[in-house]
């Protein structure tokens, strides 16, 4: 059974249409790098998944279970959207880390506030609340800023900043991990630190969706590609199928031309 | 009357400011708030009142709108006498007071700076609260944070940062409009000079108020200065 199945999902923007009809699906465990060209839908596609944005049509299956149907409307309160999303984590471009909260507590937060809302959290207060702090130094240790637990996001470097970003998503174990440019916004030095938490991560079978412009990572570290073209999957495939030189997506093809160049 | 005596009369003005802005801040802030919210709803019937409200109230002068409340009751209830006056001759018998007491007239005053702040500080709310990236509200809603843990939890101290210089500005004004209070014959500090001035021919008291704003105004002033050095270990 596929982790994660998007049918038909299109979304315009006004009149413009920005996703006409993507279907997809992931096996558990497996790296999906999204590639296109600028303004092709991955940001919009990712944030769909999110819940960030509602799709005008389609429906979207997590193990197994719907978690979305546009024709249905009677699930989308605020309330049941949170909910679902959880299956989901997102890391921007931008980080967005909380500036007024140390990096432990920004790593804490969410699932302090979601421990909060078990029925038996009262009980149990001081071990459950040290226990996610635990997981927390612990993904901090895996991400290598064990030391930058109590400084503040200003006193760290970009790509340290995404680092934490990418371990306060890890925080809340999610189904399905998606990465929005986690580099772009980075010098190329600091890109280097970020792809190799990535590559770790992969490496343990964490799900992960990765809208990416670096090419050799994609190349790398992905299992399957998705090509996006101006709002459809032209190409999905294994990763050695769509940087090899036999790849069948003639679009795909002159797309990777144009940036090798 | 000596100096001490002095002293302590515009001492007992200047409490009635006070009082004027210590219940003006506590009640205006958090209806300031909800202002910012309505002026900002996505519900075209609940935005564009609100935004009307706000132009008016912050198109009139204050000292008109304190007649205005003072007035309006009367004018609307039909009633040929002012209930804010009506509240203060019931107080007056009841304390047996030999003087007429102030405090109907204090709750018209108060209702007009409550309502004329929360004006002003639903349009500083409103700034802040916008000037916060989207993305910070994104990251919390992806983290299944609810929009009321995203607003206190992840928003508001921001947001308490940014408006910091421009709410201290608008405090301190606050602190000398109490003065318009007597434009209905409250008693507070400048009355209080005044009153000496015409019934013992003393002039100086009402230089010396300022003595009184000026400290007032520099515990504020000291006071800012202190939150915003206790917020600058973050940048956002
Ligand atoms: N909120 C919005 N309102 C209107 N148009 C939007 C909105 N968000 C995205 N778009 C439009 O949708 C199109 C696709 O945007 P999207 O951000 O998904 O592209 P992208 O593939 O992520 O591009 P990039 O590689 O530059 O990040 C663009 O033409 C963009 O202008
Ligand atoms: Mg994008």
């Amino acid at each position: 059974m596929s982790i994660l199945e998007v049918r038909n999902f299109t979304k315009s923007f006004g009149d413009t249409p920005v996703l006409k009809g993507i279907d997809f699906s992931m096996e558990k465990g497996e790296t999906l790098a999204i590639i296109g060209s600028s303004g092709s839908g991955k940001t919009t596609l990712l944030r769909c998944l999110n819940f960030l944005e509602t799709p005008d049509t389609g429906k979207m299956y997590v193990n197994g279970d719907l978690l979305f149907d546009a024709e249905d409307k009677s699930h989308t309160s605020d309330e049941a959207i949170r909910k679902k999303r959880l299956h989901f984590g997102l890391v921007f471009q931008n980080f967005n880390l909380f500036p007024q909260y140390t990096v432990l507590e920004n790593l804490c937060l969410a699932p302090k506030l979601l421990a909060k809302e078990r029925p038996d959290f009262k009980a149990h207060k001081k071990e459950v609340l040290a226990e996610i702090e635990e997981n927390a130094k612990d993904l901090l240790l895996q991400v290598g800023l064990s030391d930058k637990m109590s400084a503040y996001p200003c006193q760290l470097s970009g790509g340290q900043q995404q680092r934490v970003a990418i371990a306060r998503a890890l925080a809340l174990s999610p189904d399905i991990l998606c990465f929005d440019e986690p580099t772009s916004a980075l010098d190329p030095e600091l890109t280097v630190e970020v792809l190799n938490v990535l590559r770790s991560l992969a490496k343990k079978h964490l799900t992960m969706v990765v809208v990416t412009h670096e090419m050799a990572f994609a190349s790398e570290v992905a299992d399957r590609v998705l090509f996006m073209d101006e709002g459809v999957v032209a190409f999905d495939g294994k990763s050695e199928l769509a940087f090899g030189a036999d790849c069948p997506c003639a679009r795909l093809r002159s797309f990777l031309g144009s940036i090798a160049k | 009357m000596n100096f001490l005596d002095i002293t302590l009369d515009l001492l007992s003005g200047f409490g009635i400011s006070c009082l004027l802005f210590c219940l003006t801040l506590l009640f205006a802030i958090p209806l300031g708030l909800l202002f910012s919210f309505c002026t900002m709803s996505k519900h075209r019937f609940i935005k564009a009142p609100a935004k009307v409200f706000v132009w008016i109230i912050r198109g009139i002068p204050l000292m008109l709108f304190i007649f205005v409340i003072y007035y309006l009751p009367g004018l609307i209830g039909g009633a040929s006498v002012n209930i804010f006056n009506t509240i203060d001759r019931e107080i007056t018998v009841a304390m047996g007071a030999s003087q007429l007491m102030w405090h109907g007239r204090f709750l018209a005053v108060l209702i007009a700076f409550v309502i004329n702040y929360a004006c002003y500080f639903s349009e500083i709310f409103r700034g802040g609260i916008e000037s916060i990236s989207k993305g910070q509200y994104e990251a919390g809603q992806v983290l299944g944070l609810t929009k009321s843990q995203i607003f206190f939890k992840v928003v508001l101290k921001q947001v308490v940062k940014r408006i910091v210089p421009s709410m201290s500005n608008e405090i301190i004004t606050l602190v000398k409009d109490t003065a318009l209070a007597n434009a209905i014959a409250i008693p507070e500090i400048i009355k209080c000079a005044k009153d000496m001035a015409s019934t013992q021919a003393l002039i100086w008291p009402i230089f010396y108020t300022a003595a009184f704003y000026l400290l007032f105004v520099g515990g504020l002033t000291l006071l800012f200065g202190f939150v915003e050095k206790k917020l600058s270990y973050f940048r956002g």
